[in-house]
């Protein structure tokens, strides 16, 4: 008898796709491809050095221009969204990983458990991310293994913290009590009971996440402690040319507009996300 | 607001402790042999092991732990390597510079995301709101060296009106000064903006659908009156906490931004002791920027609690 | 006759649907409010009756929008006036008293400070001046202790305390028109009693005219002169409200009034009334009568095609039925058509199900529960009875090993049960099941009802794929429900519907004691008259033990065969229904069934409570002695020493040193 009701939601909400989220996706879907199909489509090889156009403005032969050892910064850039699509997704994927888990347990435990772990985060957090990221790397040493390592370990807390907060009103509901009640594990209550009515606010952490992985990886990237010379990477790419900014500025601001290209697009789908769950 | 006031400064030495105690393992407990880092490859073994003697490191970590917790309590934070001088007088003069920074940014910050938050919240959904909302959504996770390249393409470059470097001339004036620092402000200003015109947008919106709010209006009071009093008291408390936790960004923010604007802080410092593999200054700068980051934590808290009761007299909110 | 306070013709007011367009919330109302009368609107939720009181105040929530009509406050049309003509009606001639006043404070400003506003925007007052006047209207509703509650945040008042500071700001001015919007629905009953003989006293020393909202008859009864009943969207009654209640003339208001459980009555005495259906929801009636598809009298044909006009029912009296000569009495007729039954049972003194003994609950320093006893055998429904803050549903919590006790044993048919679920076996797990408050929360949303019926039939009574399947299927018959649901998710049903699959739940693997914590305090009363039907007549089929758990007097005599009084964590009365029910009583117990509001209209008295805020004991240290002392009018001075069980003969005992008294009719055995 209420299933019209149903049927109006479930129809409101595939005519109604955000164009946020669609415009978002073609940008993502854009890099994505570009960064898969890099070594075809790219006009030279990323490492390739023209000494004979040292420096060209973005022209015929080079719609980027070149570097100041004449490589195509067209086939850099697109050579430099391989690292990023390699670093940001699995950092992301390791963060939201751990934080779901610390998240779920500390609101369902609740006590004594929660309130360590909160401690502990707190205690974490309370080291800036970049300077935590600078100080592990220097001591582990710049790959990118360490840093998906690097940055899926400090992103956890603060996906802990937004969990935590999420589950804890579903865990003082009455259907946590239902499963408890039939002597479900904690692991099937946690996760197959309580991880399914959170998982709204999971997908916008995600997209959150994916965007400061990118914003992270890039940082570092520009400070050194990410890929290195001669290695096409955004990050590195600026910081290598900066002192380039007044004399050619394309070989700068190309990499720094491919991130923001893929931060705004990652945004545009976040927004979409949250606008397509309603209030 | 007392008893509240030093349950809350406890906590923040716990905080404190917690994290100096991680400062202290990533540096010492992690893989990785800290004299041959700071020595290179191609040092001889036996000065990498007299290093590493020097430095205390064949002794228990605990005990290492103690050691140097006391010390850095007495104000000995250790001898840079690189510039062969003690690392304390060294952080605080680059600290001072950055808080300086810190400020611009924050009275850029804080007045127009605010008042961003408020108009947008009072017409949700409409344009203003819809256009700032993805605006800040969008540059929010721009890293800080991406809008400098572009403000200073722009700003610097092609219409020439501010300074590239962010280090004003010895004895400029306060404007000079300003006109200075405003570009790297900015960048600090784009990352963080978003977060704070959204916490203020939500906590707005969420007061003015209070019930409280209603029984406000229909006493009869101006609208005025209902938002000044009744509303924003309420709707800033979680814009008030976010402030605090985003210092933490801001200070990461700070190490970006100084390398790209040459300017002579404690994130060019940080930046330079990672590169240079100088630990001791690396360590005191890491510790500097947790007590800071604390600090103003400290400050976001004790400011929410003077605003509501019931953080003061410890009950739950909502 | 004077002009009306509040005058509303013809008013309709819509809101945006989901689908883009528009629909009615409220259609066609008239009616007037005299100076000094005050109006009950009646209705289950969900009928417009709050829509239409902010209308009249013209102060509509986002999205609504008054189509039709005018509302004529004091003569002049309220929809004419500019913004600010109206703020200058708000708070000074037309005031408001909310549903829940905790939220309707701010909760960063004293409450003194609040009224106090009231007085500088509208009166002009200083601050001092404004000040001094707030704590003279704090004295004026009997709040004791006027000037020290004035400097206190919301958060240090209780429920009674907020809503009493909520009527001294609505009538601080001496308004015109007060509306009360269900102002005690949020309150326990003994609060609810000092709040309703609170506005008895002041309708004596204000003149406002007084618009209340509520859902509860007895409360409207107790206030109001004149009532009007709404059913989606419009009055299909009104009339005195003695009169309408003790013969209504329209089949919705006969139905609804056939729905409320009497405090006098119990299940043995004969089933509830239910209506069957739905009422359409806002905006979707048909052209014809809005009640027309749940109606025992309806001619279908002509009722559904030929909308009702309001007919006039002699003196004062209108009711918008074609038939009305032809309304039934209320528990006759159709409505209980839904099945008249054999009285259940009752249970013979074998060996009890459930054994509770010395069972307490501390959470750090603060007992919650402490020394509990309690039997129940098979068959048999024992009511527990409490206020908010009793420990009612922690006990609930407890014998279901949902929380662990400090101390005590819990037995079931004879055999310990361990304090943790988890360290229960499969066996005790599913013989002591559960049925929460609110259906909302207590199915998980993400699943299929198919689902939530199947996960425990294969976890509980170990089934197969199939058999869990065909389990689930024989319960959705068992609890009414038609097959066809079992792929729906919880969001596309009803609240009754939930709550039916919420018991199907706990009866998968045929329990020995189903616990029912307040199951039905979340649902409209003709839905809890059904499940309250369906319940009982689930354990006449099983056999099942419940221990049914409810702030609702006249729902636990419904219910119960026996009924055990729980205040601030300790038993104070146990025994059979009907003798619980009839003196004597224990204070506190007395206390609890004078405050019901009666449909006849008989007392609501706080009675034996004097002490101020009956909410006042809660958060202070647990006295010495008896546990009700401190709010207790016959206590005298061997109180201070822990009262002691006194057996009355047939099972009824109370822990009283002062009742029975020698006045009272039943000897004192022990």
């Amino acid at each position: 008898m209420a299933a019209p009701a149903v049927d109006l939601r479930v129809g409101r909400r595939a005519r109604r796709m955000p164009p946020s989220l669609l415009a978002g996706a073609a940008m993502l879907l854009a890099w994505v491809a570009a960064s898969l199909l890099a070594p075809w489509i790219a006009p030279h090889p990323p490492l390739a050095s023209d000494f004979l156009a040292l420096l060209q403005p973005p022209g015929p032969g080079h719609p980027f221009g070149t570097d100041q050892i004449g490589r195509d910064v067209l086939s850099r850039v697109l050579h430099g969204g391989r690292s990023v699509l390699a670093v940001a997704p699995a950092a992301t994927a390791l963060g939201l990983a751990l934080g779901t888990t610390i998240g779920l347990a500390a609101a369902y435990f609740g006590g004594w458990t929660d309130e360590i772990a909160m401690r502990l985060l707190d205690a974490v957090m309370a080291l800036p991310i970049v300077i935590v990221a600078m100080l592990a790397l220097t001591f582990l040493g710049a790959s990118t293994l360490n840093v998906i390592l690097v940055i899926g370990i400090v992103f956890a807390p603060l996906v802990a913290r937004t969990m935590r907060a999420a589950a804890l009103v579903e865990v003082r509901k009455d259907y946590v009590r239902a499963a408890e009640l039939r002597g479900e594990g904690i692991a099937y209550v946690m996760f197959r009971e309580v991880l399914p009515n959170v998982a709204g606010p999971l997908a916008v952490e995600a997209t959150l996440r994916l965007g400061y992985a990118v914003f992270t990886a890039a940082t570092l990237g520009f400070l050194g402690l990410g890929a290195q010379p001669p290695a096409p990477d955004w990050g590195l790419m600026v910081a290598e040319n900066q002192a380039l900014l007044t004399t050619a500025p394309w070989t700068v601001l190309f990499p720094a507009l491919a991130i923001a290209w893929v931060v705004v697009g990652i945004a545009l789908v976040s927004d979409g996300l949250r606008v397509g769950q309603g209030p | 607001m007392l008893a509240y006031a030093s349950r809350r400064l406890a906590l923040l030495t716990v905080t404190l402790l917690a994290a100096s105690m991680l400062i202290f393992l990533v540096t010492s407990v992690l893989p990785g042999n800290v004299g041959r880092i700071m020595l290179g490859p191609f040092a001889a073994q036996d000065s990498v092991d007299t290093l590493n003697r020097q430095l205390g490191l064949d002794r228990p970590v605990l005990e290492r732990y103690a050691v140097w917790l006391a010390a850095v309590v007495q104000g000995d934070w250790g001898r840079s390597l690189h510039f062969n001088a003690p690392v304390l007088p060294l952080v605080i003069e680059r600290l001072g510079r950055s808080l300086l920074l810190a400020a611009v940014t924050l009275a850029i910050l804080v007045p127009s995301a605010v008042a961003a938050g408020i108009h947008a919240a009072r017409r949700e959904g409409g344009v203003f709101d819809r256009t700032v909302s993805l605006l800040g959504l969008s540059v929010r996770a721009l890293p800080e060296f991406v809008t400098g390249v572009v403000l200073i393409v722009v700003f610097g470059i092609q219409l020439g009106w501010l300074p590239v470097q962010a280090l004003p001339p010895e004895g400029a004036g306060p404007v000079e000064v300003l006109r200075h620092l405003l570009m790297p402000a900015l960048c600090l200003v784009l990352v963080l903006f978003a977060y704070v015109f959204r916490m203020t947008r939500a906590g707005v919106i969420e007061a003015l659908a209070a019930d409280w709010t209603r029984t406000a209006r229909l006493k009869g009071l101006p609208p005025s009156v209902v938002v000044l009093r009744h509303v924003l008291r309420n709707a800033l408390l979680p814009t008030i906490a976010v402030l605090g936790a985003q210092i933490g960004w801001l200070v990461g923010g700070l190490v970006v931004v100084e390398t790209l604007f040459r300017y002579p802080g404690i994130g060019t410092l940080i930046q330079f002791a990672a590169t240079a593999k100088d630990l001791p200054l690396l360590v005191g700068c890491a510790v500097a920027v947790t007590a800071v980051f604390a600090l103003g934590n400290l400050a976001a808290d004790l400011l929410a609690a003077s605003l509501d009761p019931r953080i003061r007299h410890g009950s739950p909110r909502g | 006759m004077s002009t009306p306070v509040l005058e509303l013709d013809g008013v309709t007011v819509s809101y945006p649907r989901p689908d883009g367009f528009r629909g009615a919330a409220v259609r066609d109302v008239s009616l007037a409010v005299a100076p000094g009368q005050a109006l009950g609107l009646a209705g289950e939720s969900g009928c417009g009756k709050s829509t239409l009181a902010f209308a009249a105040l013209r102060h509509l929530p986002r999205g609504g929008r008054l189509e039709a009509g005018s509302v004529r406050f004091l003569g002049s049309d309220l929809y004419a006036l500019s913004r600010s003509e109206l703020r200058g009606l708000w708070g000074r001639r037309m005031a408001v008293v909310y549903q829940n006043p905790g939220g309707a404070l701010n909760p960063t400003i004293p409450v003194g400070e609040q009224i106090a506003e009231v007085y500088r925007y509208h009166l002009g007052l200083d601050r001092a001046a404004a000040r001094d006047a707030a704590i003279g209207m704090l004295e004026r509703v009997r709040m004791a202790n006027p000037g020290r509650v004035a400097d206190l945040y919301p958060h240090e008042l209780s429920g009674g305390m907020q809503q009493r500071a909520v009527i001294a700001m609505a009538l601080a001015t001496d308004p015109e028109l007060l509306v009360l919007d269900e102002p005690t629905t949020a309150l326990d009953t003994t609060v609810q009693a000092e709040i309703l003989d609170l506005f008895a006293a002041l309708r004596r020393e204000f003149r406002a005219a007084l618009l209340l909202v509520g859902h509860n008859l007895g409360v409207l009864r107790r206030v109001c002169d004149t009532l009007a009943v709404m059913y989606a969207g419009e009055i299909v009654e009104q009339g005195p409200t003695a009169a309408l209640l003790a013969r209504p003339r329209h089949p919705y208001a006969s139905a609804l009034l056939g729905c409320v459980p009497d405090a006098g009555r119990g299940a043995r005495e004969g089933r509830l009334a239910s209506i069957p259906g739905l009422p359409p929801s806002p905006g979707t009636a048909g052209p014809g009568c809005s009640f027309v598809r749940r109606c025992p009298i309806a001619r279908p044909a002509f009722c559904g095609a030929e909308h009702p006009p309001l007919y006039p029912q002699g003196p004062g009296r209108a009711a918008r039925c074609h038939f009305a000569e032809e309304t039934p009495e209320p528990g006759t007729g159709a409505a209980v058509a839904a099945g008249g039954s054999a009285p259940v049972p009752a249970p013979g003194a074998e060996a009890p199900v459930l054994h509770v003994s010395g069972l307490s609950f501390a959470r750090g320093p603060v007992e919650i529960l402490r020394d509990i006893d309690l039997r129940v055998a098979a068959g048999e429904t024992l009511g527990l009875v409490g206020e908010s803050g009793s420990g009612k549903s922690t006990l609930a919590l407890l014998v279901a090993g949902l929380l662990a006790p400090s101390g005590g044993e819990i037995r079931l048919d004879g055999a310990a049960l361990a304090g943790r679920s988890r360290r229960r076996s499969t066996l005790q797990r599913r013989a002591v099941q559960m049925v929460f408050q609110s259906p909302d929360t207590a199915l998980n949303p993400r699943r299929r009802v198919g689902r939530i019926l199947e996960r425990p039939a294969r976890v509980l009574a170990g089934l197969g794929r199939a058999a869990a399947r065909e389990k689930a299927r024989a319960l959705l018959e068992d609890v009414a429900l038609p097959e066809g649901l079992i792929d729906s998710f919880p969001v596309q049903l009803s609240g009754g519907q939930r709550q039916r699959i919420a018991i199907a739940r706990a009866f998968v693997g045929e329990p020995r004691l189903v616990l029912l914590d307040e199951p039905t305090s979340a649902l409209d009363v003709s839905v809890q008259a059904a499940v309250l039907n369906l319940l009982r007549d689930l354990q006449r089929r099983s056999g099942a033990a419940y221990l049914f758990i409810s702030h609702d007097l006249a729902v636990v005599r419904y219910m119960a065969d026996r009924i055990a009084v729980l205040y601030q964590g300790e038993l104070v009365e146990e025994g059979p229904a009907e003798r619980v029910f009839a003196p004597p009583h224990h204070p506190y117990t007395e206390a609890l069934i004078a405050a019901v509001p009666r449909l006849d209209g008989t007392s609501a008295a706080a009675g034996a409570d004097e002490g101020g805020d009956a909410a006042d004991g809660e958060g202070q240290a647990r006295a010495a002695g008896c546990v009700f002392r401190r709010r207790c009018a016959a206590a005298g001075p061997r109180c201070a020493e822990p009262p002691p069980w006194r057996d009355l003969g047939g099972g009824h005992r109370i822990r009283c040193w002062v009742r029975p008294g020698a006045g009272d009719a039943a000897g004192r055995a022990s």
